[in-house]
Order: structure tokens, then C-alpha cells, then sequence
């Protein structure tokens, strides 16, 4: 059972981090001011949840200190979706991530206020308000985008198709979803409530779900894109030249 | 001869008072009281024990506010002092007391109005602007120079203002 919620945390957290990581590529580089404050504010807040999971892991015994659990594990031990590692690409990809990631995190902290392990249930009911302000900014842009002519239209719509299959890897199923029943619902359970709250406004922006997505899954098994291995190298660079210093 | 050097004894009402001297700082008009984040303070033979909570959970200030109110407390009460995050009690902008929310708006940034648990479009769409009193506003961004602000525009009086965030 605590191996169990373990990796649970753990691919929740790495989850946070990554996307975290790449939110804050968007500094400097946003399209207007706006949104390079609001994808930097983004990923401040990813790297604070990721930081208070990883504080959860060490406080679980014989974890280890969360910066160094971040910066120096190998590859296969992230348990990060293939969603989260792939590079900024364009604005809308990143529009569409942002709003796909952060209505599943919405569905899963909303459910983890129930949880039997209070820490998680602590910090679920900090998160969750937070969250708020993510989905707010998504969907207003995803709204705003989709139903700005043609040309936005199309070029959501495509964010949209591509996003949406590694999306769906963030509910690939863990090893024992059952046996977590008292913890959370369950990555199918989640996957269901996420459609049910991206659907409307999708609907909204004019959007198509794609039919007959393959689901990018092995993230949660160590399995992952070629574009992890360089976010690693980069977000661990300084990290790694004194593992000791203090900060 | 009387010996006048008695240690004095400290109360929980002087910690209180020292506690008032640690300005928030990104918003240095308010101290951590007035911020609602302070949880808990005790006194035991081993010293002084301190509770608080962040506002958002990546506030990047939370360990130089840690300091402060170590630094600050020690120096008044002359006792060891530990500070720790308090895991059971959430911050929410309803913490904010009302002298906070009053000089927050002399501050120039508009306050949160109470919630109720949830929040919804008109606590953010139509803010009463710090600057000209006017409600004709509407919401540039939720995300602002720090986490715990959002920036908003006045169309009365064509300014940007902030709004420190409902959070619940």
C-alpha cells in the first residue's frame, strides 16, 4: 500500500515539475505580456506543487531530500506523462496542454479532498483553489481562440488533435488502482470526470474532440519521449555541478 | 539589597506584539497578522513555538518570512524561537482581517471580497477600482507581479490596477 502511494505522489509530482519546467520556457517569450506572466505564474505554482509532493514523499520515511530527488534521479525513474515533456512548440500547443493538464489536475484534487492519506488531503484542499485560477485563464483563452475566425479556429483545433492522445496518458492506469480505492478513484474514474468538465467548454470554443485516440502511455513506467532527456540534462545542469551547495 | 534583575516574563501577548512588526514583503503595508498567517503560538521551558501558513503554496517569500519572524521574535522576547509551516490550516483570503483589506486599498491594490467557499465570475469581473471608486472594470489577467495578485483595468478612469486574489 505505501509503495502504491508512493508512486502515485511521485508521478503526480514529476508531473508538476516538468510541465512546471516547461511553462517557465514562456518567460521572456510570450506572445504578449499577458501571457509571459500568466505561463511563468504557472510554473511557479507547478514547481510549489511539486515541491510540497516531494516534501510528502520524504516525510513518508526514508525519502529523500526533494531537490535532490528532482534534479538527480536517472531518466527511468520520472514517472512523468509524455504530455508534459514535449517541447513548448507553438503557442497554442502550449494553450492546449495547459488547458487539458490543468482540468485533469482539477478532476484529481478535487477527488483527493476525500482521501484517506491526509497528507495528500492537506494539500489538495490548498491546490485546488489555486487551480482555479489555471482552468479560469485556460478557458478563457481556449474559448476566445476558438471562436476567433477561421484561421484561430483551425490552428486550435490541431492543437487540439494533437494534444489530445498524449493527454490522454495522463491517466494511464497505475499497477494497482484498485488496491489505492481508500486514497483516490482511479485513473479510469478520473479520465471520465475530466471529459465530463472539458466538454462543455470545448464545446463552447467550437472544438472536436478526436475519435479513435491511441493514448500515449509508459510515462508512469519510466518509459518516455526522446525530450525528456534534454529537459533533464538542462533543468539539472547547475544542480549537478555541487549537489551539496546550499541555496 | 533587592535585585531588580528578574527575568521578565514574557506573555503570549508580547509574541503577538512582536509579530506585528513582520511586514509580508511583497506587500510591506501588511504584517503577518493582518495576512492571516499566523496559526498557532505557544510557549513552553524550551522556547517559542510559531505556526503559519503560505498564502499560495509556491510563495517564494515563505522562507524569508520564516526568518523574519525568528529573527524579529528572538530579538524582542530574547528566547529561542521555531517557525513551521502548519500542514492542517489552509490559507484563504478570508484571513485577511479587515484593517489589511482597508490599507491594502490605500496600498493601491483592491481587496478580496468575502467568499463562500467557491468562487465565481463576479468576484473577479466587476472589481471596485482602489484608484477612482468605480466598479466599470474587468479582469486583464488572473495572473499578476506576484502569485497573490491579479490585474485588472478601470474604464472609468483608464488605469491598471491589482486585486490581491479570492483564494479559497
Amino acid at each position: 500500500m505505501e509503495n502504491l502511494i508512493k508512486e502515485l505522489v511521485t508521478k503526480m509530482a514529476d508531473d508538476a515539475l516538468i510541465l512546471g519546467h516547461r511553462n517557465s520556457e514562456w518567460t521572456g517569450l510570450g506572445p504578449i505580456m499577458e501571457e509571459d506572466i500568466a505561463f511563468s505564474s504557472m510554473a511557479q505554482d507547478k514547481i510549489g506543487h511539486a515541491w510540497a509532493l516531494y516534501r510528502i514523499l520524504q516525510e513518508m520515511g526514508d525519502g529523500q531530500d526533494p531537490d535532490q530527488f528532482a534534479f538527480l534521479r536517472a531518466e527511468s525513474e520520472y514517472k512523468c506523462c509524455h504530455l508534459t515533456e514535449m517541447p513548448i512548440g507553438t503557442y497554442e500547443f502550449s494553450l492546449m496542454r495547459h488547458f487539458l493538464f490543468d482540468h485533469a489536475e482539477t478532476v484529481r484534487y478535487n477527488s483527493l479532498l476525500e482521501s484517506g492519506f491526509v497528507p495528500l488531503q492537506q494539500l489538495a484542499k490548498k491546490v485546488k483553489g489555486e487551480l482555479k485560477y489555471h482552468t479560469l485563464h485556460a478557458d478563457a483563452w481556449v474559448i476566445q481562440l476558438g471562436k476567433g475566425g477561421a484561421v484561430s479556429h483551425a490552428k486550435m483545433q490541431a492543437a487540439l488533435d494533437s494534444c489530445f492522445p498524449l493527454a490522454c496518458g495522463i491517466f494511464e492506469p497505475g499497477p494497482d488502482d484498485a488496491g489505492l480505492r481508500d486514497i483516490y478513484p482511479g485513473e479510469k474514474v478520473l479520465q471520465e470526470r475530466w471529459i465530463d468538465n472539458i466538454y462543455p467548454v470545448l464545446t463552447k470554443a467550437a472544438l472536436n474532440i478526436p475519435e479513435n485516440v491511441a493514448p500515449a502511455y509508459g510515462g508512469r513506467y519510466g518509459q518516455h519521449t526522446p525530450y525528456l532527456h534534454a529537459l533533464l540534462e538542462e533543468m539539472g545542469e547547475v544542480f549537478r555541478q555541487d549537489p551539496a551547495a546550499a541555496w | 539589597m533587592v535585585i531588580f534583575n528578574r527575568k521578565k516574563m514574557n506573555t503570549i501577548k508580547d509574541i503577538y506584539d512582536s509579530l506585528e512588526k513582520v511586514m509580508d514583503p511583497e506587500i510591506p503595508v501588511l504584517n503577518v497578522l493582518e495576512m492571516g498567517m499566523i496559526t498557532d503560538v505557544q510557549q513552553d521551558e524550551k522556547g517559542i513555538h510559531i505556526k503559519m501558513i503560505p498564502t499560495f503554496s509556491a510563495c517564494p517569500a515563505i522562507s524569508v518570512i520564516k526568518q523574519q519572524i525568528s529573527d524579529t521574535v528572538s530579538k524582542d522576547l530574547q528566547l529561542p524561537v521555531d517557525v513551521t509551516v502548519d500542514p492542517a490550516i489552509q490559507w484563504n483570503s478570508n484571513r485577511l482581517t479587515e484593517t489589511a483589506k482597508d490599507k491594502l486599498r490605500g496600498f493601491g491594490i483592491a481587496a478580496p471580497p468575502i467568499h463562500h467557499g467557491e468562487i465565481n465570475a463576479d468576484m473577479l469581473l466587476h472589481v471596485t477600482c482602489p484608484h477612482c471608486g468605480s466598479d466599470n472594470t474587468f479582469m486583464r489577467s488572473p495572473f499578476g507581479a506576484t502569485l497573490c495578485r491579479a490585474m485588472h483595468f478601470c474604464r472609468q478612469c483608464g488605469m491598471m490596477f491589482e486585486q490581491f486574489k479570492p483564494l479559497t
